[in-house]
């Protein structure tokens, strides 16, 4: 069972134990800096490498060997000698480095001297007619369920969009048994060409022999539909068919159960930006990235950013952030420390990526919905609710929430916030970075009320509540 | 929706989803047992009361929102199976003393 | 360039009230505001129509109070007419609860001080033991000595009401030009033009209703609006199942299910962060009086900057230099929406303020040793 932090204070609090967390817990605590490791899940691995230690799916070649390099970075952050509490839920981060975590039911404040984030990445809402039909989930949520417990689709299942993690998991599951009956691609046709000119780079890079073979594996077994340039989920109360438009134009239904979306993965930005890290719109990635240095530290003193949460750069890219964060957090405690210098390395892993980032851009009508089409899941909010909004004035998220309660609900933004923002911008002829984004406060994730109860309080801070 | 793949040789956890006995793994999660349990386990929402099942499984989009052992609005796909647990499916607003 | 029969500097629940009311008697308004990221009380306050308490000090505050009170149904109805949109009035009277036996007694000492005010008659505000608590609001807990109730209390919807206000200003015609703040006003002829950095608005009227920042703008109009800010934090539950039947002065359910949690009061002027010492003492309070709240989860807080003039009551003015030039403020926006969109929307088409009614609310009244005392906010 999880217990609370031991100390009150850290030299690093590393926050998310995936590839860049792990990286940098291994290479901080080896170092001797006393390091906590707070991570939400119930092991080490972040989403890439999932259930690491836990997986059902043992034989090493259905996960494949970029999962399984995972291992080693688990076990080096596990005998590094710092402190590692999964289960753990960090919903407050100040500038000041104080972090509230809560674990099992009760909450605490701890201070750091630097704290790395490495909450990493989630995927990219992908808000078409009926995405919210029990049936319709995120290829990455069926692909959680196929790691951490060996569960594959056996109902009649469509999978939707584009990108490398498409392939990757319609691969696993696969080779799990699992069923699989259409695989639509969503790639425009004219991110090909747009991708040409970085495709030198792409072909050089990791990614590039692994893509090809998993590509072919899947259409071996499963007919593809390329450049889908529509998609709705249909049913009542659940999914039962989905329906898009080809290349040709032509209009196509099949019957599903299971509808599993992806049109890749933006960076995790709640908890930095309620701890007020600057942010700017990304015109490639199309999400919102941290303003940072070479070494990962962000606009606020002492936090830095590794991994995906810094702009996506998969698995790889993500363990020399984490090293690079950890050296800067290092030297700061140190300052005769020797520290390696990674840039080089970060720059392999980083080879490919404009490549990837051009050919894998959503299409605008994956990513900005009209009409009835669900926008904020939680506050039941439509595309039209938000243009009727602009209408009467709202000239941005935060007034837009004020109207319709968007991002009011318990996902805080997550599942609407880079729609909205999109989509005003859309409707107001600006561009996203004008629009801006939500102000994000703790708690960035909830907590019980009970827990904000039990938390010190002061003299001071009952007068200033209790008036008469 | 889901079956188990072969070779999962996971010890066996029970748990009780309205008052029925699931058979669950260790190592699942709430909302990975509801999944392969083949029964409904659809929520309704606090909103609309339309219907939901979890979309993202990784803690982010609050759509898996359950009763766990008398305690609502539980995220089950981040809470790990217990052997007796009671889970109940949501059915619109988090009720009082849940 | 457009002409305008009134310009309002200030999108906020006051600028909006009035502008709709001007609208709604057929005037050529525009609405300047600022845009997305700003300190709006509009969008931060604790959505109470409150009367109890309010005037000590000052009874012409209280009258003002009830008649806002009271002229609140109006004001739905007509926003729900127009708009389609349902603000969720709910004036069945509200509590302030007390923990323990010291904070009942400092609260009975409040209402006495109230009741021995002349003009506070009809105030109608009382003590309630913990027993007579219980038959209204059967979840309290042990802890709660009882409270006072006033009648008159309730609550509102009150971001539904900001977006019907905007709704409804945009049907009478009223131009919101959102993004547009105001750096200098001056007087030209007969008419005032108002500098934005996007171009200038001229119009024959002039009011000015952007909270705190009335004090600033006041002095280019011949008038002054001394501010004294505040701030509040606030922290909000998820939905759950309704409970509550009455509001509190310091929680109430919202007709969505989600539980608002309050509030404190800071010198503290920063609205980005957040004193985490005052969200443990709000947190307690409530699961202390209500217990059943302890395993809800808390889903935000906020903080917010309080528009307050300096002695806590409203300032209503208008310009002896500049004619044509008003100046409102207050905190309570919510509770007054009714009063701004009737009474002082009147008063501006007419041309002058009816002092009757608002004369107590002179600015002048700083000018004076004895403004300085009292507090219009609990």
């Amino acid at each position: 069972m999880s217990a609370a932090p031991k100390r009150d204070q850290y030299d690093v609090v590393i926050i998310g134990a995936g590839p860049a967390g792990l990286a940098a817990t291994a290479d901080a605590a080896g170092a001797g800096l006393s390091t906590l490791l707070l991570d939400e899940n119930a092991g080490p691995g972040g989403q890439v490498w999932r259930a690491i230690n836990s997986t059902p799916v043992k034989e090493e070649a259905l996960l494949g060997t970029d999962y399984w390099s995972g291992a080693e970075i688990a076990k080096a952050a596990r005998d590094s000698g710092a402190e590692i509490i999964h289960r753990a839920t960090v919903w407050s981060l100040d500038r000041n480095l104080e972090i509230g975590v809560s674990v099992g039911g009760g909450s605490a404040f701890i201070k750091a001297r630097r704290v790395i984030i490495a909450t990493g990445a989630q995927e990219r809402p992908f808000p078409i007619p009926g995405w919210t039909l029990p049936g319709v989930m995120t290829a990455g949520a069926a692909q959680t369920m196929l790691k951490s417990s060996g569960l594959v689709p056996d109902c009649p299942t469509v999978i939707a969009g584009q990108g490398p993690l498409l392939w990757l998991l319609a691969a696993q599951i696969l080779r799990l048994g699992g069923r699989i009956d259409r695989v639509l691609d969503t790639t425009p046709r004219a991110n090909y060409m747009a991708a040409l000119p970085h495709a030198f780079g792409f072909v050089t890079s990791p990614y590039f022999m692994k893509g090809l073979a998993m590509m072919r594996e899947v259409r071996a077994k499963v007919p593809v539909t390329g450049g889908v340039t529509e998609l709705a989920a249909a049913g009542n109360g659940k999914l039962d068919a989905v329906s898009y438009v080809t290349a040709g134009g032509k209009r196509e239904t099949l019957s599903a159960e299971l509808l599993l979306l992806h049109q890749g993965v933006v960076p995790n930005v709640n908890l930095a930006m309620a701890a007020g890290v600057e942010h700017r719109w990304n015109e490639l990635q199309l999400c919102w990235t941290p303003v940072l240095d070479a070494l990962g530290n962000s606009s606020i003193p002492g936090i830095a950013i590794a991994g995906d949460g810094a702009g996506i750069g998969g698995a790889q890219a993500a363990v020399w952030r984490g090293r690079a964060a950890a050296g800067s957090a290092i030297k700061a405690s140190r300052s005769n420390a020797k520290v390696s210098d990674v840039s080089a390395q970060l720059r392999r892993a980083e080879r490919g990526r404009a490549f990837l980032d051009t050919l894998f851009q959503p299409a605008k009508q994956f990513r900005i919905p009209q009409g009835d089409t669900i926008v904020c899941r939680c506050e039941e909010i439509t595309a039209k609710d938000v243009l009727d909004s602009v209408a009467i004035g709202a000239t941005g998220p935060n007034q837009l929430k004020a109207y319709r309660r968007t991002g009011m609900g318990p996902c805080q933004g997550r599942l609407c916030g880079l729609t909205v923002t999109e989509l005003m911008a859309e409707a107001r002829g600006k561009s996203p970075q004008e629009i801006g984004y939500y102000r994000l406060r703790a708690p960035v994730k909830p907590i019980m009320l009970s827990e904000l109860a039990n938390l010190p309080k002061t003299e001071e801070a009952t007068k200033a509540v209790v008036r008469g | 929706m889901f079956k188990r793949a072969d070779g999962d040789s996971r010890r066996s956890v029970t748990i009780h989803v309205e008052g029925q006995a699931v058979a669950a793994r260790e190592g699942d999660t709430v909302s990975a047992a509801l999944l392969a349990s083949g029964l409904d386990v659809r929520r309704a929402t606090a909103v609309s009361g339309a219907r939901r099942l979890p979309y993202c499984m990784m803690g982010v989009c609050f759509d898996c929102l359950v009763t766990i052992d008398g305690v609502g609005n539980r995220q089950g796909c981040l809470v790990p199976v217990a052997e007796g647990m009671q889970i109940e499916i949501q059915k619109g607003k988090r009720e009082i003393g849940k | 360039m457009k002409d305008y029969d009134v310009a309002i500097v200030g999108g906020g629940l006051l600028g909006s009230a009035i502008a709709w009311g001007l609208g709604r008697l057929g005037q050529r308004v525009a609405v300047l505001d600022e845009g997305d990221i700003a300190k709006r009380a509009s969008r931060a306050n604790f959505a109470l129509v409150w009367v109890q308490s309010k005037g000590l000090g000052m009874p012409a505050y209280t009258g003002w109070t009830v008649r806002g009170s009271k002229a609140w149904p109006k004001l739905a109805e007509e926003l729900k007419a127009q708009t389609g949109l349902d603000v969720v009035l709910q004036q069945n009277g509200g509590f302030h609860l007390t923990l323990g036996e010291a904070e009942y007694e400092q609260r009975s000492q409040l209402v006495a001080r109230m009741h021995n005010q002349t003009g506070a008659a009809d105030y109608r505000m009382e003590m309630m033991p913990a027993a007579d608590v219980k038959k209204m609001l059967p979840l309290i807990g042990p802890e709660v000595s009882g409270g006072s109730f006033c009648p008159y209390d309730g609550h509102v919807n009150s971001l539904r009401t900001f977006r019907a206000l905007h709704a409804g200003m945009k049907a009478f015609g009223v131009d919101y030009l959102p993004e547009r703040a105001v750096s200098a006003i001056v007087r030209d002829g007969n008419e005032f033009r108002l500098a934005t950095a996007q171009g200038e608005i001229r119009a024959a009227k002039v009011v000015l209703a952007a909270g705190n920042a009335n004090a600033t703008l006041a002095p280019m109009v011949g008038l002054s609006a001394p501010m004294g800010p505040t701030r509040g934090q606030i922290v909000v539950t998820e939905r759950t199942m309704p409970f509550l039947p009455h509001p509190l002065t310091t929680i109430r359910q919202t007709d969505e299910g989600t539980v608002m949690i309050g509030d404190s009061k800071e010198d503290e002027l920063d609205d980005r962060v957040q004193n985490h010492p005052i969200n443990a003492v709000m947190s307690d309070r409530a699961q202390r009086t209500f217990p059943h709240l302890a395993r809800l989860n808390v889903v935000r807080s906020w903080t917010g900057i309080r528009v307050m003039p300096k002695d806590g009551f409203p300032i209503y003015e208008q310009s002896e230099t500049h004619s044509g030039a008003f100046v409102a403020c207050c905190h309570s926006g919510v509770t007054l929406a009714a009063n701004h969109a009737f009474e002082i929307a009147r008063m501006v088409k007419d041309g002058a303020l009816d002092t009757e009614l608002v004369g107590a609310f002179t600015a002048k009244r700083f000018e004076t040793a004895a403004g300085a005392g009292g507090s219009g906010y609990y």
